[in-house]
């Protein structure tokens, strides 16, 4: 599917103070069950986020809410930015991970460290993952948590830096081809499929190589 | 004198369509497995573009997450799984792929049934949407989960874009004590690199223990790859490979397999070939493990006693340890082996092949359930390991001992059927996830090797499977 290509972008950031954040706790297994791309939203971190269990194709708005969960924080309700610990997106291959947040309202995730499965396909769902310094993610922690204000952060893509309210400059390390699919909001199948010729080409070699591959 | 090569280099070299300026390989995948939950959203794709698969006879799909695991004659009786299982086999239908339905008694957990069709061959590249395909690394081919943009990706163009990963030996050296297995191989090894140990790695095991393995053991151990933070895991090809693929249904057969096995015996690390990473294991020092915590990392051996978070310095880790003790309901200091368990769940895909099933059934033959436990189910991996298991007899060892001897699917590993955990129930699984709520919102899971899960049955609480 092709995406929309990511913009420079403003936002707020909501700390999710934890390390190792699964996709199961994402999005539980139950959501897992619908056939579309959307709607995941209201069940992003379902289980630490309402009191009762959480159905499939339920109205979320009357669920009793975890007023602890840092989702449920007044403050932080416009984020657009998750900041977490190390090892973000863990566990099962689910994009219905990505959908989530991506549905919720999130562009940016920022980690120490990224499961390289959800890292992959958070970016094929047009989210920013930035891995950054553990020290920086220490910084911005208690910056998000130390004001009434939530913190803003300014993502400059083109020039890969991000700017947390004036605190400085951050340089960011991006994967250029990521980088590329974002600013233009490629989509890969369709690129792929320029190198249609070289695919088969492959192929026909392959065929005499190794027949037993093309039964 | 060509530079030495190990086998993932080998795989990958042998893949590669083309790479780009930035180092972006495009990389042919051979094989496919498709399963009901992380597909419909690709075909849908595949719809919308007007596209269609490239070479729809290197797909596989089995229903295997949504399916019950009894009156399988009733069908789905939840209406949201029944549409996803419904869409797949109408998918199928669309676009030309072989299906194993649910009435099939091929039909089984993917992983599972990928090696004992001879889907899943040596050397080859394989993916399906889910991350437990680095299962398929046993064979020595490059496994790995995907997204469902990229199951649809590789349905339209046989190809994924990949960049090249580190590389990681693990070694573990040397024979394995009695009454352990493959799978706390794979726990101690994820206890001593972590969750994140493997992270942009592509692990290869190798050392005497890992030849020693069974198919079976290597297929467990290369299974929780994923929960060392590893995309795949791979394991050289040796006789013991080859011999488990001849034969089987979507094999080469004949000549061809012959010459398929020449090539196959030319995939291995070369000597002198360099690793990114190295770790040694000696296997001699492991011991039957248990997982404690919310993160396999979280894990013992089974006379370890619950660690106390104020002994972590690192105050991140210290704030995820208090948590998952919170979240488990353990006191630091109590000793593993006395945890009472509520329920006991063998099967998935790390371990419900038919040798686990033989483990299990060898410890709980002649003994009892205890009465403290509520469940203990045994889930087969596919209709062929339940008729397997069945013919030799494990069924009514199982039966007699008090266990369920259910119908093959995921199961309790996830829980997205009726077989759950409630609220505060504790289980011990031969599963490979023991996220919070992953087995049912509130369960807790204690992941351990298919004896020590028959055993804990037997006792209602962990005992170590080597005084039994
Ligand atoms: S058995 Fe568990 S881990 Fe394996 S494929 Fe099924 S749900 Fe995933």
């Amino acid at each position: 599917m092709p995406m929309k290509p990511f913009e420079n972008f403003r936002g707020t950031v909501l700390p999710l103070d934890r390390a190792n954040v699964d996709t199961d706790a994402i999005i539980p297994k139950q959501f897992l069950k619908s056939i579309a791309r959307t709607g995941f939203g209201p069940n992003l971190f379902d289980e630490w986020r309402y009191l009762d269990r959480g159905e499939p194709g339920q109205d979320c708005s009357g669920r009793p809410v975890n007023p602890d969960f840092v989702l449920n924080d007044p403050k932080y309700a416009d984020a657009t930015i998750l900041l977490a610990r190390h090892n973000f997106g863990c566990g099962s291959s689910r994009e219905h991970a990505p959908w989530a947040l991506a549905d919720y309202g999130f562009r940016v995730l920022i980690a120490p460290s990224f499961a390289d499965i959800f890292h992959q396909n958070a970016v094929k769902n047009g989210l920013l993952p930035i891995v950054l310094d553990e020290a920086i993610v220490d910084r911005l922690f208690e910056l998000a948590t130390d004001s009434d204000e939530p913190l803003t952060i300014d993502v400059d893509l083109h020039n890969l830096k991000l700017d947390a309210d004036g605190h400085g400059t951050i340089e960011i390390d991006i994967d250029p081809f990521h980088h590329h699919c974002l600013i233009h909001g490629l989509d890969d199948i369709g690129l792929t499929l320029t190198h249609a010729d070289e695919i088969a080409a492959y192929e026909s070699r392959r065929r005499g190589e190794a027949p037993w591959l093309f039964g | 004198m060509p530079t030495p090569r190990t086998l993932y280099d080998k795989i990958w070299d042998e893949h590669v369509v083309r790479t780009d300026e930035h180092g972006t390989s495009l990389l042919y995948i051979d094989r496919q497995l498709v399963h009901e939950v992380t597909s419909p959203q690709a075909f849908e794709g595949l719809r919308l573009a007007g596209r269609r698969p490239r070479r729809p006879e290197t797909h596989l799909a089995v229903p295997d997450h949504n399916v019950p695991t009894t009156d399988r004659h009733l069908g789905i009786t939840d209406p949201i799984s029944r549409i996803q299982v419904e869409a797949l086999e109408a998918n199928c239908r669309e676009f030309g792929i072989q299906l194993f339905d649910m009435a099939d008694k091929r039909q089984g957990i993917v992983h599972v049934i990928g090696p004992e069709e001879g889907f899943t061959l040596p050397g080859i590249t394989m993916v399906c949407g889910d991350s437990h395909t680095s299962t398929h690394g046993a064979f020595g081919a490059l496994a790995f989960g995907v997204g469902t943009s990229e199951v649809e990706h590789v349905l339209a163009t046989q190809c994924l874009l990949q960049k090249k990963s580190k590389s990681m030996l693990v070694s573990v050296d040397g024979a394995l004590g009695r009454g352990v297995t493959a799978k706390d191989i794979v726990l101690a090894i994820i206890g001593e690199i972590g969750t994140a140990g493997g992270t942009g790695h592509v692990i290869e095991y190798g050392g005497e223990a890992i030849r020693a393995l069974s198919m079976e053991g290597r297929m467990t151990v290369c299974n929780m790859s994923i929960e060392a933070g590893a995309r795949a895991g791979l394991i050289g090809i040796d006789e013991t490979t080859i011999d488990y693929v001849r034969g089987r249904p979507m094999a080469p057969q004949g000549e061809l397999f012959e010459q398929a096995a020449q090539h196959w015996r030319s995939l291995n690390s070369d000597p002198g070939a360099e690793y990114d990473r190295v770790v040694h294991i000696d296997a001699a020092s492991i011991r039957p493990q248990v997982t404690w915590g919310t993160s396999p990392e979280m894990v013992l051996p089974v006379d370890g006693s619950v660690p106390d978070p104020a002994d972590i310095a690192d105050p991140v880790k210290a704030g995820s340890y208090r948590h998952a003790l919170a979240y488990m309901g353990l006191t630091p200091g109590t000793p593993l082996a006395e945890i009472a368990l509520d329920k006991v769940f063998i099967g998935s895909c790390t371990n419900g092949r038919i040798e686990d099933l033989r483990a299990a059934a060898e410890v709980a033959k002649g003994g009892k359930v205890a009465d403290s436990i509520k469940l203990a189910m045994v889930v087969p991996g596919s209709g062929l390991v339940k008729e397997q298991a069945e013919a030799e007899g494990l069924d009514r060892i199982f039966t007699e001992a008090g266990f369920e001897w259910r119908e093959p699917g995921c199961s309790m590993c996830l829980a997205m059927n009726a077989d759950r955990l409630e609220p505060g129930e504790r289980c011990a699984s031969t599963s490979n996830r023991n996220f919070e709520g992953r087995q049912g919102q509130g369960g807790r899971t204690h992941l351990v090797s298919p004896a020590m899960a028959a055993a804990a049955a037997i006792h209602g609480r962990f005992v170590d499977v080597r005084e039994v």
